[in-house]
């Protein structure tokens, strides 16, 4: 591939040719530049993934634990991979990887598999995927590259702030159409946040937010008069959200039984596979999106700091390696994939904490799934082909 | 093609710059979910344990097995028995209707037990047991015992079910339990939570309802863990409850069963009263209905035919039967007259067969009149026109205050459902509940026990023993809960003077004693056992002039819901009094050729305790005596043998 003679446009700043490829590591010494904290960091919350499922299987390894392992141990291969390619071969990807992620998305609306009521796998006969799991990545990989294409001082300027708002909302409005709300909100703020970071002026947010609080505000207000915008029944699920008591049984169940399973943990849990609200069943999707509150229940407070700090500071690598890095691309990506994973588990956890609507978002590297887990292993192995290959 | 330098430098200050922005914001993210952490798991921790644990935990209760009533001699009137029934789960029956199927070749299934088991079994949660078959036979469970291979989701199971050996005997007295209904729930205001445990069995009627507090005892609970789908895991732990009370009656078995016997086949009711203690000795009430059925829950067919049997076997007619006491009342009247001076004990009124009272003809029973009575021929020959003259000497308000003296008119205190008050009329009642001034001829109806007058047979009883003693003794059915006794109300003294008492005992003695009493026929013959009595005999109809002209009046000739009531009380032994007896036959025509017989059969048998020999007898009614006690016999000892019956 040849990397270093996609130069052709006028006024397009190609950032990392401005340093010299000869430092950079080759070969087998690539794999010596790895970010293995951040890898282990990664196998860490896999592992405790793993446990967690092997403890609501009732102490088994089947049905969940062994395929998650598997899958981890492939995913960890993927990322493996994909960071010994350059850098800059996957930024020449990125038009091509957004392109295809469209048409998978695409694909799901004529193909698609009926899962829980969305339409969200295409089954590829060895696995089921989630094009719009690969969208989170491959979003996240076609903005770095847009900002790194786009000269600093057009950032944000109206047309080239609206051409990257388009680029989100086409896969925004076709999992939307899933329908899949959790993965939405997340695309759209994930790209939100890589604008925000690629320096597009403040006041673009500001109008934004307030446009969304006005329209939460009107929303509220305009319950119960003649010009209502919502259905009765979606402010029934509003109530239901902010007060899950008031219907116990019906949609507030799964937020009243999490928290009550988080909250019977206590300090220190009431020890591995001794947690009775999962294990009796009380807990709804205890080994996808609400193993956390497993984790909770079981090991309590202590268990679910420990996973969050490790959450942390997984970010915190990936903020270090990218603000270490002088390379636009590689800062934008290696935050990009920060944020998307910072969102999952923040989304999360405020789900089954009843801070935020169930939405269905899983617990990154910890809830099961396949498509999930692998592609999030791809966009970590992008976060260590940009440390690997950053300019030194 | 280099970008300029300071381009690219600019441009890495401001993603460093937002970077950290936006690394700050994530931090406090990760600082606000830490501390949501911590609020429910550590603040609110306990609260959400015990959610937890109201979660998976489920307190079953355990029914208490029901007190057992027993008579006064220890023998079983009502008892818990091992009732077997046949549950079916749907989850692990996979085809219902195929088992359903199986099981019908097996044993009868009850088509209506069956239609309601069909309906549960779609509506109810599929591991609910539902029961297809109840009260079935030991057989019957073998049988299907054998056979579950064959039969999945098929579980016997034992519970304990009310059982009264005694059959009708009891009915009234004791009523009978059931299963709790709507309108039991909304009756108790803080319902016992084992009420709403489905097929729970509370007293209905009778003694069951009215010492059902003693009787249910208290429930045991069973702490278990339940899965979210409700299955029961295992059992944490239990706390035995405990039993209900054994409840002793004062009633002899014996004696009521001879009684209920003696009886049979008539509309009527007698009541054997200990006269020192008021203890009830028997309480029957004919014709009965077997209490099982309705604890098995009686069919359409057997309840409507209960409800139109024009003899009325549901009422208890001992405490619940109002019927005007007729001339039985006539102590009263006497006793209220002599008590106030108005009337000597020799003093004689003449009765030429009437009394006209504001120019109406109060009429004696002896149409040719008794000549000159005094109090002694009055009683004992049961001279109407007497007593008119009596009533009218003395007044309504006197006799009413007397009647409540001797307890009737009165609700007397007694553990059975409706006890009736019966009703003892004075002016003030007449004016409050009719709105009538009392007229002379109201008293004079009174005064031989008609017209407005109702008493039970109990009440009766209490006049008599009170008459007997000159106490004021209460009746009592309940004699121990828990082996602990219920002590007999005290008596006190009635403050009546003592010779009138003596002259009135006098002459009910001579009722059933002199060769001229209306009860001389039904004469005890035996001399430490003579008995003291009056005859009654109310008429539940006016005799008009017309009829009274032509003659009919013949009870035989009447149909008979107008025939008059036969009225028989006493008390015996005469000198000694043991026992008070009150029976009424309804519509049995005459007291002395109806009642007394039977009064006089029950006193013997109650003071003998077993079948009195023939020489108590009047001689020449030894050999029909003899046979009717042959026939009882038979009888009540083809009852006995009906106990074993299956429930």
């Amino acid at each position: 591939m040849a990397a270093k003679t996609t130069t052709g446009h006028e006024g397009c700043a190609v950032s990392y040719l401005e340093y010299t490829v000869k430092h950079t590591p080759s070969g087998v010494r690539k794999v010596l530049y790895l970010n293995w904290p951040l890898a282990l960091l990664l196998t860490a919350v896999a592992a405790i993934g793993i446990l967690m499922l092997y403890s609501v299987a009732g102490g088994s390894f089947n049905p969940w634990a062994e395929p998650q392992a598997k899958r981890y141990a492939l995913g960890f291969a993927v990322m493996f991979v994909v960071a010994m390619v350059p850098i800059w071969f996957w930024r020449n990807m990125s038009v091509l990887a957004y392109a295809i992620s469209v048409l998978l998305l695409v694909g799901v609306e004529l193909v698609g598999v009926e899962g829980k009521g969305a339409q969200r796998w295409i089954d590829l006969g060895f696995m089921r995927l989630q094009p719009s799991e690969l969208m989170k990545v491959t979003l996240v990989m076609l903005l770095a590259a847009y900002y790194d294409w786009l000269p600093i001082k057009k950032t944000s300027r109206p047309l080239w702030v609206l051409l990257p708002v388009i680029l989100i909302l086409i896969p925004v409005a076709l999992v939307l159409r899933q329908p899949d709300l959790g993965t939405s909100i997340l695309l759209i703020t994930g790209g939100g946040l890589i604008m925000f970071l690629a320096g597009v002026h403040w006041a673009y947010f500001a109008v934004v937010l307030t446009a969304i609080g006005g329209l939460v505000t009107a929303v509220f207000n305009s319950r119960g008069t003649d010009w209502q915008l919502l259905a009765d029944y979606q402010y029934r699920r509003i109530d239901t959200f902010l007060d899950p008591a008031s219907d116990p049984l019906g949609a507030g169940y799964h937020i009243t039984q999490s928290k009550i399973a988080l909250g019977s943990g206590g300090w220190t849990g009431r020890g591995f596979m001794q947690g009775t609200q999962s294990r009796l069943n009380f807990l709804p999707e205890k080994h996808t999106d609400f193993i956390f509150t497993t984790l909770a229940e079981e090991f309590g407070f202590v268990g679910a700091v420990s996973l969050l700090a490790l959450y942390a500071l997984i970010i915190v690598f990936c903020v270090a390696s990218a603000l270490a890095n002088r390379d636009r691309f590689s800062s934008l990506l290696t935050l990009g994939v920060a944020v998307t994973f910072f969102l999952f588990f923040a989304v999360n956890m405020s789900m089954v904490m009843g801070l935020a609507p169930v939405v269905g978002v899983p617990l990154p590297l910890v809830s099961y799934g396949g498509s999930a887990m692998l592609i999030l292993m791809l966009g970590f192995g992008l976060v260590q082909s940009a440390h690997i290959h950053r300019p030194r | 093609m280099k970008r300029p330098t300071r381009d690219n430098t600019e441009s890495q200050k401001k993603i460093t710059r937002r970077g950290l922005v936006l690394g700050g914001g994530m931090a406090g993210v990760v600082g606000l979910l830490g501390l949501r952490m911590r609020y429910l798991q550590v603040d609110q921790a306990d609260q959400f344990r015990l959610l937890a644990d109201e979660n998976r935990i489920n307190i079953h209760l355990i029914p208490p097995s029901r007190g057992r009533i027993f008579d006064r001699s220890g023998r079983v009137i009502a008892e818990n028995i091992p009732s077997y029934r046949i549950n079916l789960i749907r989850e692990q029956a996979g085809d219902v209707e195929d088992v359903i199927a199986r099981l019908s070749k097996l044993l009868r299934l009850n088509p209506e037990e069956l239609e309601k088991a069909r309906e549960d079994l779609a509506k109810l949660r599929g591991d609910t047991p539902v029961t297809v078959a109840d009260r079935v036979s030991w057989e019957d469970i073998s049988r299907v015992a054998v056979n579950a291979p064959a039969l999945p989701g098929v579980t016997p199971e034992v519970g304990l079910s009310r059982h009264y050996p005694m059959g009708a005997d009891y009915s009234h007295v004791v009523g009978y339990v059931g299963p709790v209904s709507d309108r039991d729930l909304e009756r108790i205001d803080a319902p016992d939570a084992l009420l709403l445990i489905p097929r729970f069995q509370i007293g209905k009627i009778g003694l069951e309802r009215r010492r059902e507090d003693s009787l249910r005892g208290k429930a045991g609970t069973k702490r278990v863990e339940v899965n979210a789908a409700g299955r029961v895991m295992r059992e944490l732990d239990r706390v035995e409850g405990e039993a209900g009370a054994d409840i002793q009656l004062t009633l002899d078995n014996a004696l009521q069963s001879y009684v209920t016997a003696r009886l049979e086949g008539e509309s009527a009711a007698a009541v054997v009263m200990d006269c020192e203690t008021g203890d009830l000795l028997a309480c029957a009430s004919t014709p009965g209905y077997d209490p099982n059925l309705f604890v098995r829950g009686i069919s359409q067919a057997d309840y409507s035919s209960l409800l139109e049997n024009k003899y009325r076997p549901l009422p208890n007619k001992t405490v619940q039967g109002v019927y005007p006491p007729g001339s039985t009342f006539k102590m009263i009247t006497a006793l209220a007259a002599l008590e106030d001076g108005q009337v000597d004990p020799n003093e004689t009124v003449y009765c030429p067969g009437f009394l006209k009272v504001s120019n109406r003809r109060f009429h004696c029973w002896k149409r040719a009149g008794h000549g000159n009575v005094d109090l002694h021929r009055s009683l004992r020959e049961s001279c109407d026109v007497y007593y008119y003259d009596l009533a009218l000497r003395v007044g309504i308000d006197k006799m009413a205050e007397m009647a409540r003296k001797l307890g009737l008119g009165v609700e007397h205190d007694l553990p059975m459902t409706s006890v009736a008050e019966g009703l003892i009329p004075n002016k003030l009642w007449k004016a409050t509940t009719r709105g009538e001034d009392w007229r002379i001829g109201d008293t004079a109806n009174a005064a031989i026990g008609q017209g407005y007058v109702l008493s039970s047979p109990l009440q009766l009883a209490v006049m008599t023993a009170r008459l007997a003693t000159g106490r004021s003794v209460s009746p009592r059915l309940v004699r121990s809960v828990d082996g602990v006794e219920e002590p007999p109300k005290p008596s006190e003294s009635l403050g009546l003077n003592e010779n009138t008492l003596r002259e009135v005992r006098r002459a009910m003695y001579a009722v059933s004693n002199n060769r001229r009493g209306t009860a001389y026929g039904s004469r005890i013959i035996e001399d430490a056992f003579r008995m003291a009595g009056k005859t009654g005999t109310s008429q539940v109809r006016n005799i008009t002039a017309a009829e009274r002209a032509r003659g009919v009046f013949r009870n035989e000739d009447l149909p008979w819901e107008r025939r008059d009531h036969a009225l028989y009380v006493n008390f015996a032994p005469y000198e000694a009094p043991r026992v008070a007896v009150a029976v009424i036959v309804e519509h049995g025509g005459g007291g002395s050729s109806v009642a007394a017989p039977i009064a006089r059969d029950i006193t013997l048998q109650a003071l003998y305790g077993e079948d009195p020999p023939l020489e108590a007898y009047p001689s020449k009614d030894r050999g029909r005596i003899q046979t009717q006690q042959e026939q009882l016999r038979s009888r009540l000892d083809r009852h006995g043998g009906e106990d074993n019956d299956r429930a």
